[in-house]
């Protein structure tokens, strides 16, 4: 701490840091914190009565519901597969390695408008399988299938993007330890990489969670916007909006940010109650 | 907001009245066939229209069908992308777009019959529309006819034909517009649209993200919409904003509707999607048309709604100097066709 102190920072001119930090904050207030406050107000606009009307809605409702059945699909899903795919790539070396790794990223560089398009193109009508779905009664585009699957596709990356560099970093001597120790490899995972990795992961769920029942692009493509059926939350958002339902727009809107301010409140509070063990982590 | 209360009330009413009627019937007979669900895939401003007309047609069927319960599911979205998703496999049962074309376009993939439009009286457009102006309240820059639309620093909203059947109607009326002028022709016309799209700052998707731009982001001097868009916005937005323009000329506008043959038979639901189309045409069904600023067919249900429907010169697709869809999407609206051109860099 003492090597604060004589920071080349702690010697500007005060004007000049009172200066910086307001243009922060302002910044943050503008691109972050307004918008979010707007979506409350505008939900709220006409009282808490239409507002929860605007929530307690049927179609509101199911798409509340399909919103949370597909981050319990996608999220689980992409969990095992992350963590799969970084005990393979941090672990082990085999040929194509790198090549796993670009794949894993793909998600994160394409647009989910792509990414959406490619599953009609497989699955749609007059796509790859399509014909042969249709012969057997299958229904995967425009249907909660699809949603899943899309959902799926654009959060791949997060489990796996948050644990690679940390397991880098640990490096495999543990595990090796163990192994010489006679554990087995599904011992030495549990007993040695899972709890090594764990605030990683739970970190990597959080966020692939938050990305699950927010994603547009992906869904607004492979859902065919049936009302109260295929419509998640943020297309329901914007079917409202297109119905002059600007209240209930918001209040669907509010409900997916309060989703989202939770799994950071969880994250930061579980932070702050296991700081030390954390940051002992960290250093290590 | 009274406006959008009582029209909820109503809505709940009708709902309501629907279910007690469907529920009613069904406990007398027990011999109701299973509740059948039908997909209607549909332009944007209908979103209102259907969903007022959903639970008569639901009332109407339960009682002709032992109570049986018929559930209509709805989608909405840019005309031309709605067709595009029933192609790649959204299993709609009847489609209601906005113009025929894109039924053709289905039907050219084998899913609808290809003499769907002589199935239904018509040309299986149940009601009509027309392509209007919606302008500030006031009208500040005196817009009263398509020419004045071209003059320099007028903002038109107006959808992109590419994707929105509406967007199309309005292409097209400016079109003939063009020709009818004195000396008007293939040259002149296009040399009018091009002006009248260089004045467009923001091409939505669909006419219901058009609406939203003028009326609710305050974007642009006029917008060209639908003749019950138009009406609709002024019921939302209020009437102390915005006047609505009717140009003494403009497109008659045909939204047809079908029954997606590939689909019904799947499903099995032939029946209810044709019975759920024809009760488009009866007197119950014209009037919740009439009612949502759709110009309806039935002579007696457009004789009570006169007042709300100023007559005005309407030009058809079909009208030789146009020459029916096919034509128009082939030199217009495909790929290298005029707009492409006049729109270019």
């Amino acid at each position: 701490m003492s090597g604060l102190a004589k920071s080349p920072a702690r010697r500007d001119p005060p004007f000049l840091v009172a200066g910086l930090i307001a243009v922060a904050v302002a910044y943050l207030a503008l691109v972050v914190f307004l918008p979010l406050v707007i979506v409350f107000v505008e939900a709220l606009r006409k009282g808490v009565g239409d507002y929860l009307a605007g929530i307690g809605d049927a179609e509101a409702l199911s798409a509340i519901k399909l919103t949370l059945l597909v981050a319990a699909i996608a999220v689980p899903l992409n969990t095992i597969f992350g963590l799969a795919a970084a005990w393979c790539v941090t672990k082990f070396d085999f040929k194509g390695k790198n090549l796993l790794v670009t794949l894993i990223d793909l998600p994160f560089s394409i647009s989910p408008v792509i990414s959406g398009l490619i599953y009609v193109l497989l699955y749609g009508a007059n796509g790859w399988f399509g014909p042969w779905l249709q012969e057997h009664n299958i229904q995967i585009i425009f249907s909660v299938t699809g949603i899943v699957l899309a959902t799926t596709l654009v959060t791949l990356p997060f489990v796996a993007r948050e644990l690679i560099p940390l397991m880098q970093a640990q490096g495999s001597d543990e595990e090796a330890a163990a192994t010489t120790l006679g554990a087995n490899g599904l011992r030495t995972f549990f007993l040695i990489t899972l709890p090594n990795v764990k605030w990683a992961l739970m970190y990597g769920v959080l966020l692939s969670t938050a990305r699950a029942m927010g994603e547009f692009g992906a869904v607004s493509v492979v859902s065919g916007k049936i009302r109260g059926l295929t419509a998640t939350m943020p297309l329901q958002v914007e079917i409202l909006y297109n119905e002059y339902n600007f209240v209930a727009a918001f209040a669907v809107a509010s409900l997916l940010a309060l989703f989202a301010l939770v799994t950071l409140a969880v994250k930061t509070l579980l932070e702050a109650r296991f700081s030390d063990e954390l940051a002992a982590q960290r250093w290590r | 907001m009274t406006d959008q209360l009582t029209r909820r009330g109503i809505i709940a009413g009708l709902g309501l009245g629907a279910a007690g009627l469907a529920t009613g019937a069904f406990g007398q007979a027990a011999k109701a066939g299973p509740a059948v669900t039908l997909l209607n895939v549909s332009y944007d401003p209908t979103r209102e229209l259907y969903v007022q007309y959903n639970p008569l047609f639901a009332a109407n069927w339960a009682g002709s069908h032992g109570g049986q319960r018929v559930t209509v599911q709805q989608s909405h979205g840019g005309s031309g992308s709605q067709a595009r998703a029933v192609i790649d496999g959204l299993p709609a049962d009847v489609v209601t777009l906005a113009l025929a074309y894109d039924v053709d376009s289905i039907a050219a993939r084998g899913l609808i019959n290809r003499d769907w439009q002589k199935r239904l009286p018509n040309n299986s457009a149940p009601y009509t529309s027309t392509m209007i102006f919606l302008v500030r309240k006031g009208n500040p820059w005196k817009l009263k006819t398509w020419s004045d639309l071209v003059k320099p620093g007028i903002k038109v909203v107006t959808p992109n034909p590419k994707t929105s059947g509406g967007a199309r109607w309005n292409y097209v009326a400016a079109w003939a517009f063009a020709l009818r002028q004195p000396g008007g022709n293939a040259t002149t016309a296009e040399a009018f649209v091009k002006a009248l799209y260089k004045n467009v700052p923001v091409l939505d998707t669909g006419a219901r993200a058009s609406t939203t731009t003028f009326a609710q982001r305050r974007i642009g001097d006029v917008l060209i919409t639908w003749e019950n868009e138009a009406h609709l916005a002024i019921k939302e937005f209020g009437a102390a904003n915005f006047d609505i323009v009717y140009p003494p000329f403009s497109v008659l506008a045909e939204p047809s509707v079908a029954v997606v043959d590939k689909v019904v038979d799947r499903k099995k639901t032939r029946a209810a999607a044709e019975a759920y189309l024809q009760y488009l045409y009866s007197e119950a069904g014209q009037g919740v048309a009439a009612r949502n600023f759709y110009r309806p067919r039935n002579p007696t249900v457009a004789a009570r709604y006169r007042a709300q429907f100023p007559a005005l010169e309407m030009i058809s697709i079909d009208h030789p100097a146009l020459g029916g869809w096919a034509r128009v999407q082939a030199t217009h609206f495909a790929s290298g066709g005029v707009y492409d051109r006049i729109t270019a860099k």
